[in-house]
This record gives structure tokens, sequence and C-alpha cells, in this order.
């Protein structure tokens, strides 16, 4: 699935989404638990303020030496017998791994839950090469067994389903005969995928943080199915973010211990799994043959550009479980398999303001996420940033805004045209009012009205009102009606 | 092993450099002195029986049984959590701390009351998989353990196959009193020290901390997914 999910019409997904009530239920209350989590593991850990300025240096310093770092890394993983292909595009990188994959004559690829995969549609291309391909994350294979279904958050992929839906999609797809109870879907999906695992060709993971030193990289997972993919199949494929890397062992200490904390509040996940190049001689297990891509896909146009603290991400999704805008539309909405805030600033950047100028103002700016990123990443002026780039330089704001703003400037910048209008809008409205208020306003007030009602406007106006209590009106006098 | 091939890497590279308006930089990066290093002050200072404490009350957070025992019970103990699992078959590593700490002739004792233990042998290819596969248990020891978030480090080997930490649907580590560390931090600076000093890492470390478990059902923790579906811990006092 490439990057772009769902609807290409912004307000078709936000309609769809606000419309869907067990999805804003699911979200609520996920939110809330991953938000109480974070913030009681931070506070254990104490001094978190330190560790978030530590982590952020951490991701500046690579991040200003990425080239350095990403050479020093594929130099040290050919050291170790590994294959190292660095891709400009999607494209560059879903040819490399189909042309590995047959070479290998593989029919069967197991993976582990990687966004990097999605957001470059690797899947489709392998399928559309004949090959089968397995997601093994429980949340991914329940979204590709119910028709390859997107996901809705970046930590927690099927947050948008409830147990009944799953059981019922197990049911149909599977033939599953037991009960909604997720102990019993669990198992399930475990039997079901352990034939998955010992039949595969070829393994395919992402990777949270490669380690520069000695050509690692590290996976930061659960589940356990990270493992077994880089365990059983005899060739394995890692695919990474370009900029997904540490310098050392020490700083990948400090970015999982801040990762785990932010992302579900965690002292650590129950598997965080280093790998270097393939299996070493006289081993048992683990890959014979191991090939690590590196995907620049868009994130280049960051560098050195405002937008290059975006980059420092490190996608635990806290930001993502405090934006209220997100609690209201979900992940789907966005758009991109980015969501929330995060998603917000990306997803412009590699996917374009012609498909993603919306984004930017699916925020009320409060300011929550940037007070959570565990990296600092400064989220909701970026998202300002975004604003004023695609205000002023890139002149894509909406026609209709721009010329109801300019009427709007016009009337406000003029004393006679004002006094006019606001004495017209109780009268204007009138058609559309219905027990006191508006429920299905005209042009501009259709936005609003389509979601909550807008009071009518008041027959006196507060000029109005104010002048006549300064002759002595009533001091608690209420407006005429 | 012959060194693997790198393609494409020179333009790759070249942009980033570029943006960065600055030349590419292959040599003489060196890391800050970061502002702090508030990570050495966790769990700073506490004695091994201190963390030992800290080890135990983390298991709780973590699904996970920990039993503590002395090196003459050692035996007795690992059998009770055997037999606890309901285990028939065992698979353990091919390490020579399980002689040293007495435990290779209970193994053989064992058999004759029905519990097959079976160690892992590199010469036995993926047959050795498919026994680990089918194994009730699965055991190893610890190479480093951290208090804070109740991990076993697991430096993978020949004898030290990824797949018995993995395949079993129970798993248990045995942890020498010794090799309790505060939290990572410990572990991976010395990690990072053997890649300064030019020695081999094991192509897979592994953090473990208790069974696996996913909350991808509306948010519902079920322990026991891919991984093993239940954890003991048994610390060893060896000091």
């Amino acid at each position: 699935m490439p990057m772009h999910i769902g609807e290409k019409e912004f307000t078709n997904r936000i309609d769809k989404g606000l419309g869907d009530d067990f999805m804003r239920g699911a979200v609520r209350s996920a939110q809330g638990r991953l938000q109480t989590n974070r913030a009681k593991a931070a506070e254990e850990l104490g001094d978190w303020e330190e560790w978030r300025t530590l982590g952020q240096e951490i991701r500046q310093h690579t991040l200003e030496n990425l080239d350095f770092y990403l050479q020093q890394l594929s130099e040290q993983v050919a050291n170790r017998g590994g294959h190292v292909y660095f891709a400009e595009t999607a494209d560059d990188a879903n040819q490399y791994v189909s042309e590995v994959i047959a070479k290998k004559n593989a029919k069967k690829v197991a993976k582990a839950k990687s966004m990097v995969t999605e957001e470059i549609g690797l899947n489709e291309v392998l399928e559309a090469n004949g090959c089968e391909v397995v997601e093994t994350d429980l949340g991914e294979y329940i979204l590709q067994i119910d028709d390859h279904d997107p996901p809705s958050h970046i930590v927690a992929p099927a947050l948008h389903k409830n147990k009944e839906q799953i059981r019922d999609v197990f049911k149909e797809k599977l033939g599953y005969t037991n009960s909604e109870k997720p102990e019993e879907l669990t198992l399930f999906a475990r039997e079901q995928l352990r034939k998955e695992f010992l039949s595969a060709d070829v393994g395919i993971t992402g990777c949270n943080f490669a380690i520069a030193e000695s050509g690692s990289f590290a996976l930061v997972t659960n589940e356990g199915n990270a493992r077994m993919v880089s365990t059983l199949p005899k060739t394995q494929i890692t695919v990474m973010g370009m900029e997904r890397i540490v310098p050392t062992w020490e700083e990948l200490d400090v970015l999982v211990s801040l990762l785990t904390r932010a992302a579900v509040g965690q002292k650590l996940t129950s598997y965080v799994t280093a790998l270097t190049g393939p299996k070493d001689e006289g081993d048992v297990d683990g890959p014979e043959e191991f090939h690590l891509v590196i995907v620049d896909n868009g994130r280049s146009k960051m560098i050195g550009t405002e937008f290059q603290e975006a980059l420092h991400c490190i996608r635990c999704a806290a930001c993502i479980n405090v934006c209220p805008v997100y609690r209201h539309v979900g992940g789907h909405a966005y758009g991109s398999i980015y969501p929330g805030p995060i998603g917000a600033v990306i997803t412009p950047v590699l996917g374009g303001y012609e498909d993603y100028k919306e984004l930017p103002y699916a925020s009320s700016l409060c300011g929550a996420c940037t007070e959570v990123c565990p990296v600092k990443i400064p989220l909701h002026e970026q998202l300002i940033l975004h604003r004023q780039k695609i205000v002023e330089e890139e002149k894509k704001s909406d026609l209709v805004e721009r010329l109801a703003m300019q009427g709007f400037s016009m009337i406000t910048s003029s004393s006679k045209l004002f006094n006019v209008s606001t004495r017209m809008a109780p009268f204007l409205v009138t058609p559309f009012v219905k027990d006191g208020v508006i429920v299905k306003g005209p042009g501009q007030i259709k936005s609003w009205t389509n979601i909550r009602d807008l009071p009518v406007p008041q027959k006196e106006r507060f000029r109005d009102w104010f002048k006549n209590r300064e002759k002595g009106g009533s001091r608690h006098g209420q407006r005429g009606n | 092993m012959a060194k693997g091939e790198i393609k494409n890497r020179e333009s790759f590279l070249d942009t980033i450099a570029n943006n960065l308006a600055r030349p590419r930089k292959t040599s003489g990066v060196e890391r800050p002195k970061w502002s702090n290093q508030v990570q050495w002050n966790v769990l700073a200072n506490y004695t091994q029986d201190e963390l030992l404490d800290v080890l135990e009350k983390q298991c709780d957070s973590i699904h996970t049984d920990l039993v503590r025992t002395s090196e003459n019970d050692l035996s007795q103990a690992l059998r009770n959590v055997i037999e606890g699992f309901g285990g028939k078959s065992v698979m353990t590593w091919d390490d020579s701390r399980f002689n040293s700490f007495g435990l290779a002739d209970s193994f053989r004792a064992w058999k004759q009351d029905g519990i097959d233990v079976h160690k892992w042998d590199a010469s036995n290819g993926d047959q050795s998989i498919q026994l680990a596969e089918q194994a009730d248990v699965g055991i190893t020891f610890s190479d480093i353990t951290l208090a804070e978030s109740g991990t076993v480090v697991l430096f993978s080997d020949q004898g030290k196959g990824r797949s018995v930490s993995l395949l079993p649907a129970t798993y248990i580590a045995i942890i020498p009193k010794s090799t309790i560390v505060p939290r990572m931090t410990q572990a991976t600076r010395e990690i990072h020290q053997r890649v300064e000093n030019g020695e081999r890492i094991a192509s897979c470390v592994n953090f473990i901390s208790g069974p696996s478990n996913s909350a991808d059902i509306e948010m519902n923790l079920v322990v026991g997914v891919h991984g093993p579906i239940k954890a003991t811990y048994i610390v060893v006092e060896d000091c």
C-alpha cells in the first residue's frame, strides 16, 4: 500500500471519520490509556526533560552528519558479509527487493511490521510479481486478511477495529470458529502464522535504529514476529528510512529508552533484537544472506530546510496519542499512512502539497504534540511553517477561501460596510434557523453547521447594546433578541 | 566471510551533503560531549542485592515469575519450573555454564522420569530448529541482566541458537546474580567497548523482557503471541 490511503478528497475522509462512532470511541479510549501510560513511565524514570534534551541532541548531531554515519553503517554491514543498496526512490527500493526475491526464486515472504515498506508500497509490487506476502504483526495481519484495510495508527495499526469485527473477518476469511475474546483471536493467529514463519523463503523487516559503528540494526517489538522473521527464513531483507540511525550502541540505549516509554509506557518492549549481518559461519539459525535497503524517497528534501527536525522522529506516536484532531477524525482521515501531527508535517513533504495541502490545517495548534515529543520536535511550529509556505509561497490556498477572506477584509476595513453587514446578518440567516439555532447554514457557514449548530446572530448588535448600556441602560441588561 | 556489495551509495550520500550545504564527510566525525548523561543516574550505586530486588519487582509488571535459588538447589528449582510448565521435552543452549552449574548430570538423570533434554547442536543443522520448535520448554543462561526493565541479554553463538528462547511455548532464563546490572546503559556500554576494541559482536543480540505479548486488539494486553507464552527467571545466588 503506497503512502496515500482512502478517498482523494480530504473533506470526504473527514466526514467518514466523524461518522464512525465505533472508531471514535476506540480512539478516545486508546488515547486515554496511552497518554496515561506514557506520563507514568516518564515520571517513574525521572529527569524526563534531561532525557528529552539528550534525545534531541543525539538526533540533531546524527542528522547533521548523516552522510558520514550512513557511509560508516554501509561499510560495517558489508564487512560482515551483508549487502547494502541505497534507494533514492520507492521504485528503486521495490525493484531491488524484487530482484533479490527473483534470484532466490522465493515464493513466500514473511514480513514484520514496517512503516517504510507501507510507504513505498512494497507488498503490491511483490504480489504483482506472483509472490505471497504474509504480514505477521498481529494488527497488520488482521488488516491484510480484511482485504488490505489500511493502518490507522503507526504503533497500533488496527486501532480502528473492534474485536467483533476481527472475529467476523477471521470467521469469513479463515474459517475461525471461536469467540471474540482477544486471547482466543490471538492464539488463532499464532497457530496460523507459525506455519508461515516455518515455510517462508524470505523475511522482510523494517528498522527502528541502525547502529553505524557496528553495522547493526535494532528491532523494538513485543510479539516476537520480528524475531521469527529474522531467525527462520534463509534470506533476510531489511528496509530502513535513511534517517533511522544512531552513531553507537550508547545512543541506541538513550533512544530506545525514550521510544518504549513515549510509545506505550514500557521500560523496554518484550524484545529489542539487534542484528548484525547474516548469521555467523557455523550458526544454524539466522539468515544466510542479508540485504539492507536504505530509502530516501523524498526525505532528503527535508535536509537543510526548516523541516529537517521532522527527520528526528523516532516513530513513537506520542504526538498522535495526544492530538485532539486525531481523536475526532481518526487515522484514515489524514489520507496518509503517517497520521497525526507528525504525519501532517512529513506527508506534505514526501507526497507534495498538491495532494496534502490540507493536512497542516488539521491541527488546532494547541502544541500538545510538541510537549510530548521525546526528541523535542517543534511539531506545531512546523505545521505553521507549512501553512506559511502554502499561503505565501505556493499560493495554493483554496480560491473560495481567499475570496471570502478578501470579502471579509474589505467589509471589516470599512466601517460603513461592517455596520450594514452586521445589521443584515440576523435577517439573512432567518431561512436557516430551526429551534433558535442555525442547523444547515449556507456558503462558508456550511462547513461549521455540517458538524454542529451555530447560534443565531443577536438582533441587537453588541455595539448598539454597549451604546445603550452606556446611556444608562441596565448594567446587567440582556441583549435583545 | 566475503565482503558484501554496496550499490548506489555515492550519488545518494552526495545529495545529502549538498542539501546540508557542505562537502561530503567521510571521516573525522566525533560524537560531541552531550549536555547530560542522565542515563547513568538510574539505579546508580545500588548493591547487587538491591538490584535483584528491583528486578524481582519489575517481573510483576512483565508477567514473569522469578525464583531465587542457591547453586546447590538450582537443579531442583529448575525441575520444579519445568514440571510447572508441564514440560516433557526441553531444549537448552550448548553452553559450558550448564556444566559448571552442575546441570548436565541432572539432565541425564531426568530422562528416566520422562523429561527429554536436548542440547542445541550446530552440527545438526535445521534439525536443531525442528527440535526447538517441538520442545515444550526452552532454557538459556542470561549473559547480562538488566534490573530496571527485567531483561535478559542473550548473545547468539554456534551453541547459543536464537531459536531456543523463541520457538518453545515456554521459556526459562537462568540468571547468575553476578550478571545483574542497573539498566540497558551498562550493557550497551559493554558492547560499544567491544566494538571499539575491534572485537566481533554476536550476529544476534537479544534483549528479552518476559513472554511475548500484544495489545493490537482493542488495546487489550494478551500475553503469548508468536514467541513464548510463559516465562520464568531463575536467579542463582553466585555472589
